[in-house]
């Protein structure tokens, strides 16, 4: 038998009114690996993420975290059990700072009181400098620059450094799992590399941190994971290393039948 | 790691210069009688603001007063007492300060709703109506302390508020808009019908009385007569000021980035577990809190309360100082407020132009200046070793 994997899905099905967007769906996270969720567009692969972490809810069938069931546990709960992610498309708050977004993937192990914010200036005041010792920290490993620019409001960042603060919210929270979606979405090559070495550099650094990674950038994919999904119309398709799942006739069949 | 950047410290004079300058302008204002010498000086005073920002004395004002809060309290003490004493027998001017500062702290009741979190509230005026109603009932009923009054107010606005919070908290649509939109038209439709509140005549109220001190006593300090609605400029002075205080310490605290974070992406927010309506609850009640209070303290100012007091339009009054002030920006409600409230008083032409005068100044600053007079500015939540 082989250790029981972090997430499991069983028959997970997500319906948007007619159109099966996830179907039946059977998918293990191990701990510690990188997985790859890789499809043509609108194959599901966002919809997948969105259900994991709460942000749609299952149709049919079953998700499991660390053995409990999540199948129908508010985005709260599973933030609170170690679940973290990034988005398609940037959310960052724009007009608040780069801490003030980063502040917010914390939030689990800040003291959200009345007391504790209005009237405990300085135990508050002592938990703001510790985190954003933190912050700065992450930040610096990502660009060193960044953080230095702590306090500039998150509309003032390019497309790549807007990203790096995105994936520093995920982390900072010291989650479990972690769900990137696109990180490569509005970067050009090069920018998308240096993300992704400095993710990986991070990843070395929390030890074994594990990762569901979307992606469209195959050089990518191939660098990163350890296995890959391939769904397609929101039924997988193909699951292995990516040197496997790329030569696999029906992965490419799918692909080519997109373009 | 890099170093922390050091901090020169900023130069006083500007703020003590600043607040002078509000002192002043406030005491002119209200000061004024003739119209034509009423416009100069309002464009004098925004020539002055304008040039200030421009080079400069804006943000040294902003940096010192972010570095000495308590010197910043402590000359607001001074300056109010100064304005105090120039206003001391001007029972009308000292009305009006009065009542400036009483839509001044339902507006940051307003911006807790509206500019931290974005819930829509278009029914400011009634929840200031139910504090002011709730007042005049236990008054009638006599033999409540004047303190648990004016806070049953605040609390009966509360309660009346989360009869409408299921609507409000709805994530999708304009619930929040239209629910409020209903209740602050409602309000009005509902006290005129009702008898037992007076129905259109309204009620009489007697003032207040807290801890023995009563407001409708001349004051002699020092061989010089106030006017007993000088009372109510402390209280209204210290109710605004306290608020202020506070609402400073929510907007610069952990809670603070979570309203926000609510208002500007509801998605990211529960995805980092905050707890949505939560939040929104308490940003509805504290706003509530704070219109009825403050209706409970206008209805006992006045004396007299009547439903063509709370109207819809007042709502709308309401949120256009928030919105002309800088949407999120408490400071800027200050002068917004002084500036809605005075110039209808001054103006006689104004008087029956207002509501669509405040619509046509919403809309150009909606289009012109979406920030308002005043700018929010982005929150640094540093806490050096300062405090
Ligand atoms: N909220 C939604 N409502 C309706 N349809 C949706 C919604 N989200 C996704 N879909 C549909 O589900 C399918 C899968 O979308 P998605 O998961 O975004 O694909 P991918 O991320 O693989 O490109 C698409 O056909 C998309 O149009
Ligand atoms: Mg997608």
């Amino acid at each position: 038998m082989t250790a029981p994997a972090l997430l499991e899905s069983r028959g997970l099905t997500v319906r948007f009114g007619g159109l099966l967007a996830l179907n039946a769906l059977d998918i293990d996270v191990r701990h510690g690996e990188v997985l790859g969720l890789i499809g043509p567009n609108g194959s599901g692969k966002t919809t997948f993420l969105n259900v994991i972490s709460g942000v749609y809810s299952a149709s049919a069938g079953s998700i499991r975290l660390d053995g409990a069931d999540i199948t129908t546990a508010s985005a709260q709960h599973l933030s609170a059990s170690g679940l973290a992610r990034t988005f398609q498309r940037s959310r960052l708050c724009l007009p608040l700072s780069v801490f003030d977004n980063i502040v917010l993937g914390a939030q689990k192990r800040l003291n959200s009181g009345l007391w504790h914010n209005l009237i405990q200036r300085k135990a508050l005041a002592a938990e703001v400098r510790a985190i954003a010792a933190e912050a700065r920290e992450l930040l610096y490993v990502f660009n060193p620059t960044l953080a230095d620019k702590l306090y500039d409001p998150a509309i003032s960042l390019g497309m790549i450094d807007r990203r790096r603060v995105e994936i520093c919210r995920a982390l900072i929270g010291k989650p479990k799992l972690v769900l990137l979606d696109e990180p490569s979405a509005g970067m050009t090559h090069d920018e998308t590399d240096q993300v992704v070495d400095e993710i990986l550099g991070i990843r070395k650094s929390l030890g074994g941190l594990t990762i569901i990674i979307v992606e469209h950038e195959m050089g990518l994919i191939e660098r990163v994971t350890d296995r890959c999904v391939v769904l397609n119309y929101g039924k997988k398709i193909c699951e292995g290393k990516f040197r496997d799942v790329a030569s696999d006739p029906v992965v490419r069949e799918a692909y080519l039948g997109q373009s | 790691m890099s170093a922390l950047p050091s901090h020169k410290p900023a130069r006083v004079w500007p703020l003590i210069v600043a607040v002078a300058f509000a002192a002043a302008s406030l005491t002119t204002l209200v000061l004024i009688e003739n119209q034509k010498l009423l416009g100069l000086t309002l464009a004098g005073i925004a020539a002055l603001c304008f040039a200030a920002a421009r080079f400069g004395g804006v943000a040294a004002t902003e940096a010192a007063a972010s570095e000495n809060p308590w010197l910043l309290r402590g000359l607001v003490l001074i300056a109010a007492m100064a304005v105090l004493f120039v206003l001391r027998d001007d029972n009308f001017g000292l009305l009006m300060v009065a009542t400036v500062l009483i839509y001044a702290t339902v507006c940051i009741g307003l911006t807790i709703q509206m500019g931290y979190t974005g819930l829509t509230n278009f029914a400011a005026a009634a929840f200031v109506g139910t504090g002011g109603y709730t007042a005049a009932m236990l008054g009638q009923k006599g033999g409540l302390p004047d303190i648990v009054v004016l806070i049953s107010g605040g609390l009966i606005a509360v309660f009346i508020g989360s009869l409408l919070i299921l609507p409000v908290l709805r994530t999708r649509g304009h619930y929040a808009a239209l629910t409020t939109l209903a209740f602050g038209v409602m309000f009005t439709v509902f006290l005129d019908a009702n008898e037992l509140l007076g129905g259109p005549q309204g009620l009489k109220i007697p003032g207040i009385n807290l801890f023995g001190w009563d407001f409708s006593d001349d004051l002699h300090i020092a061989g010089y007569t106030f006017s007993f609605y000088v009372n109510y400029v402390i209280l209204t002075g210290a109710v605004t000021a306290l608020t202020m205080v506070l609402t400073g310490l929510l907007d610069r605290s952990w809670i603070g980035v979570w309203l926000d974070v609510v208002r500007l992406d509801e998605t990211a927010a529960s995805v980092f577990g905050l707890k949505v309506g939560r939040w929104k609850v308490l940003a509805f009640t504290l706003g509530n809190f704070l219109a009825g209070l403050m209706g409970a303290i206008y209805a006992k100012m006045t004396g007299f309360i009547a439903p063509s007091n709370f109207t819809f339009g007042d709502s709308l009054v309401m949120v256009s100082i928030v919105i002309l002030g800088g949407i999120g920006n408490r400071w800027g409600v200050l002068p917004a407020a002084l500036i809605v409230v005075l110039l209808p008083e001054k103006l006689q032409f104004i008087q029956e132009y207002r509501l669509l005068l405040y619509a046509l100044v919403v809309i150009v600053i909606l289009v012109v200046q979406p920030d308002g007079l005043v700018a929010r500015r982005v929150r640094t939540l540093r806490m050096e070793a300062r405090s």
